[in-house]
């Protein structure tokens, strides 16, 4: 079994019309047994800014303190607010530096661009190959599923009601058919003047 | 720095988890696998430059993880350079040499020569034994015409008219060993070039989606990306939105964003002094 397999987990992160998506399960569990079904893997890292971080339980909270660490002196630095493209390259270079013993998480980023709000997902590989496409990213131990259910149900331009039961619908039934993730979840749809968080009713078996 | 503020990470490499990565290994938890381009990628020389193809297809095992990245990478104006192997590393392998050379030009005010990037590139991998998977094709014009190199992981390199690399070169060199010919035209050598990366595309699992292509002339370069779209995605008949409501949400929390003022300032461009 891969270690990214040890603790469970899904993700994903859609683009919308003028609008991103997030979402997560919240299940952590070490193997089989579920220990919690509160648990964060997505981080605000700015007001438009998130960041999810699946795979091994105790590297996505290390490398979201590392993250938030050099976010929170580029900030001071420049005194303005990061670009989601440059957070991606910092998480790039982060898990790079790693290259011969990485940290064992796949992150996805989803925000908006904090001067023109252009919708922007990224994920990226273990030792940080990031991928920036059109349309959405996935992560997580059941990302054949995710794959599937977002190929069928995305399509471009999505308003944020219609992208929150795209992404919701995505993520609850691709859970149901992985073991070692599911047990409550968690959207976040980011907008220009808001980012609402919805908490989603799960199977919890 | 003080104990309370940690250290900014210093330049290079960490080994920091390789102790604990390697105790899990033994422990029956493989390190799991990186991305791969599981790729086709060519270049040729015809009569005024350089051209280099690739597909667009990015694996992560046997899942197709990006359906169109791009694998010709900018190195400097007048060099590009296709990457197959473990993603990361061509990715970020072009970025450390294309600002090398960058620096290079700054520094000695001319326009650096394709055998540079061949030997910093080649310097680098070597340094590393191989285990940087980076596979390259690097191709550009400079003062003394154009150049095409094709540099292998473990540092060594060939200097040819034509090549191909990654997992789909067999079928491409087929294409390139039946069709190849001294001082193509540009239109015969673009064909050429999609029709050796289609062959990948097509008989090679790992490569994929669409032709991307990057042509290199003495003054200027052409990176027609997509230059042809081997696979169109057909049209869905359905339409699978759901109604407003469909998903049973326990709670809902919106956090408003105020925006205070967004203010754009047009900044004329001053040119740097470069009289020095």
């Amino acid at each position: 079994m891969s270690i990214l397999a040890y603790n469970g987990g899904a993700i994903i992160a859609m683009k919308g019309k003028n609008c991103v998506a997030i979402a997560s399960d919240k299940r952590f569990g070490i193997q089989a047994q579920t220990l919690s079904c509160n648990f964060d893997k997505i981080f605000e890292m700015g007001p438009h800014l998130y960041i999810a971080l699946p795979g091994l339980a105790t590297d996505t909270q290390t490398v979201q303190q590392k993250l938030k660490f050099r976010l929170n002196l580029y900030e001071l630095r420049e005194n303005r607010r990061i670009h989601p493209k440059a957070f991606a390259s910092m998480v790039s270079n982060l898990l790079y530096e790693r290259r011969f013993g990485p940290f064992f998480v796949e992150p996805v980023i989803a925000g908006l661009d904090p001067k023109t709000f252009e919708p922007f997902v990224c994920n990226l590989d273990l030792i940080g190959c990031p991928n920036i496409p059109e349309d959405f990213v996935v992560g997580g131990t059941c990302s054949e599923q995710l794959y599937g259910m977002c190929e069928a149900l995305w399509k471009p331009d999505l308003l944020p009601d219609e992208l929150f039961e795209t992404i919701s619908q995505a993520l609850l039934n691709a859970v149901d058919r992985d073991a070692m993730s599911g047990w409550g979840a968690r959207v976040y749809i980011i907008e220009k003047d808001k980012i609402v968080v919805k908490e989603l009713k799960t199977r919890m078996d | 720095m003080t104990a309370v503020v940690p250290d900014i990470a210093k330049p290079g490499f960490s080994f920091e988890n390789c102790r604990r990565n390697a105790f899990l290994a033994q422990k029956g938890y493989a390190v799991p696998k990186a991305t791969k381009t599981g790729t086709t990628i060519v270049g040729i020389i015809y009569k005024d430059g350089v051209i280099l193809g690739a597909d667009t297809r990015a694996t992560e095992d046997t899942i197709v993880s990006d359906k169109n990245c791009s694998k010709i990478h900018y190195l400097s104006d007048n060099i590009y350079c296709c990457g197959a192997g473990t993603a990361a590393d061509t990715e970020m392998t072009t970025q450390m040499i294309s600002s090398q050379l960058q620096l290079h030009r700054l520094n000695t005010g001319r326009v650096v020569p394709v055998i540079t990037a061949n030997r910093l590139l080649k310097h680098m991998l070597f340094r590393y034994q191989g285990y940087i998977g980076a596979a390259l094709v690097l191709g550009g014009v400079d003062s003394t015409g154009p150049h095409l190199y094709c540099i292998y992981p473990h540092g060594s390199s060939d200097k040819l008219p034509f090549t191909t690399m990654g997992s789909g070169s067999l079928a491409a060199m087929a294409v390139f060993e039946t069709r190849w010919k001294p001082d193509m035209d540009e239109e015969e050598g673009k064909k050429l070039v999609r029709d050796a990366i289609a062959a990948g595309i097509f008989n090679d699992l790992g490569s994929g989606s669409n032709v991307d292509v990057c042509v290199i002339r003495k003054n200027n370069v052409d990176y027609i990306r997509p230059f042809d779209v081997a696979n169109v995605k057909g049209q869905k008949q359905g339409s699978y939105v759901f109604d407003k409501g469909t998903t049973a949400v326990l709670s809902t929390r919106s956090i408003p964003v105020d925006i205070e003022d967004i203010s754009i300032t047009p900044i004329e461009p001053e040119s740097m002094d470069t009289s020095s």
